[in-house]
């Protein structure tokens, strides 16, 4: 392995190019001045810290420390992901349902991933469990953010249509199947979509870095190959329970329609 | 046939309300005073407190669908889940007769549902109700877009449902209609109920 090291005046330089996204929101008055440069600053701060996280959790490999980096993990990808919703579930729910169906998603994809197939030793071992942890987590929250958003619009949106099969004595699982599958079809296709995108029109990130980091191509591809089809399966896992649990939390035992549990759309 | 008890729902109640085989019964109420809301609780579609029975036989000893079967709900505005009109029923051929009696184009099954009026969509929204062959039947206003000739169809259906010993809970604002359709009703004030007789 060899590669070609930065040091932090490469950084300083590349760094310059945004000045011209400055330069633009100052020229033309699009007030992104101010969030760029908070964003930016974000950026530089945020990824050092988790270089130096990351630089201690290989350096100890202790399942104490790696688990709570999972935790802390798993907290910001269901924050996120109730972030993403003008109409959130009232309570606990709002946060507490894209948790749980995400760490479920996770916990299933990660364990079968690194039990089988990667076989790290010790089996937690930061180096594979974070990275892959990270990118399965990140497109499962895409996922999930959408699959959530999709389901609860398409309640919210189409009660009366929901509300008119109700009346008419159908089960509110029948009612509300089109607006299940619409929602599943929504969430899922993203995914889908990259798979048939990846190579040709974008190099994905993980596997552009291998490349850069001095492995050879072909086994870079075959990790990348991994982590997609690690990332369609956890997607598919955190989208489905996601549909089924707020169609669950949007109806009742007696076949309601329960959109008094969603805080208004305004309300956010 | 239709008894309910100390219903409470939201601002309204406790109501009491009778309504036997048989029998047509009016509710009436300024716009905003709940009649709404009362009529989707005695559907079970809100979540209320009280009992609600069908031939004594209180509604939380079936399910909600059977229930829903049974008490048949049509709301002012009558919902639609597909493009097409005949998508709505289970057997629109069957439907067609009673389209045709409301006076509704017997070719509107294959018209899709956007290009429906609002007397159409009420029209042929008791007629997918009637198919479904509930016993009492819970109407929110189901003349206020028809014309006079519709208007005395539906009133005639609703007569012939309640002589087969059906019954009917009928929200009309209209003190003609009241004295036309029933005998007696209910007048819907401040969240209370008030019987009143036609005269």
């Amino acid at each position: 392995m060899s590669y070609v090291t930065l040091d932090y005046v490469d950084l300083a330089l590349a760094a310059s190019l945004l000045l011209i996204n400055g330069a633009v929101s100052i020229a033309l008055s699009l007030g992104l001045a101010r969030s760029l440069a908070i964003s930016s600053v974000r950026m530089v701060v945020q990824l050092l810290l988790i270089g130096l996280i990351l630089d201690f959790l290989l350096a100890t490999v202790s399942p104490f420390w790696t688990g709570l980096a999972v935790l802390v993990m798993l907290g910001f990808a269901g924050y996120e992901a109730m972030a993403r919703q003008d109409r959130r579930l009232k309570g606990f729910w709002a946060y507490g349902l894209g948790t749980g169906v995400m760490t479920l998603a996770a916990l299933l994809v990660m364990s079968f991933a690194l039990i089988t197939q990667v076989a790290a030793d010790p089996w937690y071992h930061p180096q594979y469990l974070l990275p892959l942890l990270g990118m399965v987590l990140g497109n499962c929250m895409t996922g999930v953010a959408l699959a959530i958003r999709s389901i609860t619009s398409a309640l919210a949106d189409g009660k009366q249509a929901v509300e008119a099969q109700l009346a008419l004595g159908r089960t509110f699982r029948l009612s509300a199947l089109p607006m299940v599958r619409s929602a599943l079809r929504t969430a899922m296709t993203p995914t889908i979509n990259s798979m048939a995108a990846t190579g040709l029109v974008y190099l994905p990130g993980m596997m552009t870095g291998q490349i850069l980091a001095g492995i050879d191509p072909v086994e870079a591809v075959k990790y990348q190959l991994l982590v997609m089809f690690l990332i369609a399966g956890a997607t598919a896992i955190g989208v489905t329970g996601a549909v089924f649990a707020i169609s669950r939390r949007l109806s009742d035992q007696r076949h309601r329609l329960r959109l008094d549990r969603l805080t208004d759309a305004t309300a956010n | 046939m239709l008894t309910v008890r100390s219903l409470v729902r939201l601002h309204l109640g406790p109501l009491d309300l009778e309504v036997a085989a048989g029998q047509c019964v009016t509710l009436r109420g300024r716009s905003g005073s709940g009649k709404s809301v009362f009529l989707r609780a005695i559907a079970d579609l809100d979540p209320s407190e009280g009992t609600v029975a069908l031939d004594g036989r209180d509604r939380n000893t079936m399910s909600a669908p059977d229930w829903r079967r049974q008490v048949g709900y049509l709301p002012a505005e009558p919902g639609w889940w597909a493009d097409r009109v005949t998508a709505h029923f289970a057997d629109w051929s069957a439907c067609r007769p009673m389209a045709k009696r409301l006076g509704l184009d017997p070719a509107a099954g294959d018209w899709s549902v956007s290009r429906l009026s609002s007397g159409e969509r009420q029209r042929l929204g008791l007629v997918r109700l009637l198919e479904n062959q509930p016993r009492c039947l819970i109407l929110d206003e189901p003349t206020a877009s028809l014309d006079e000739a519709a208007m005395a169809v539906v009133e005639q259906l609703v007569a012939e449902h309640c002589e087969a010993g059906g019954s009917c809970l009928f929200v009309t604002h209209d003190p003609a209609q009241f004295k036309r359709i029933s005998r007696q009703g209910y007048r819907l004030e401040e969240g209370k109920l008030v019987q009143e007789t036609a005269a």
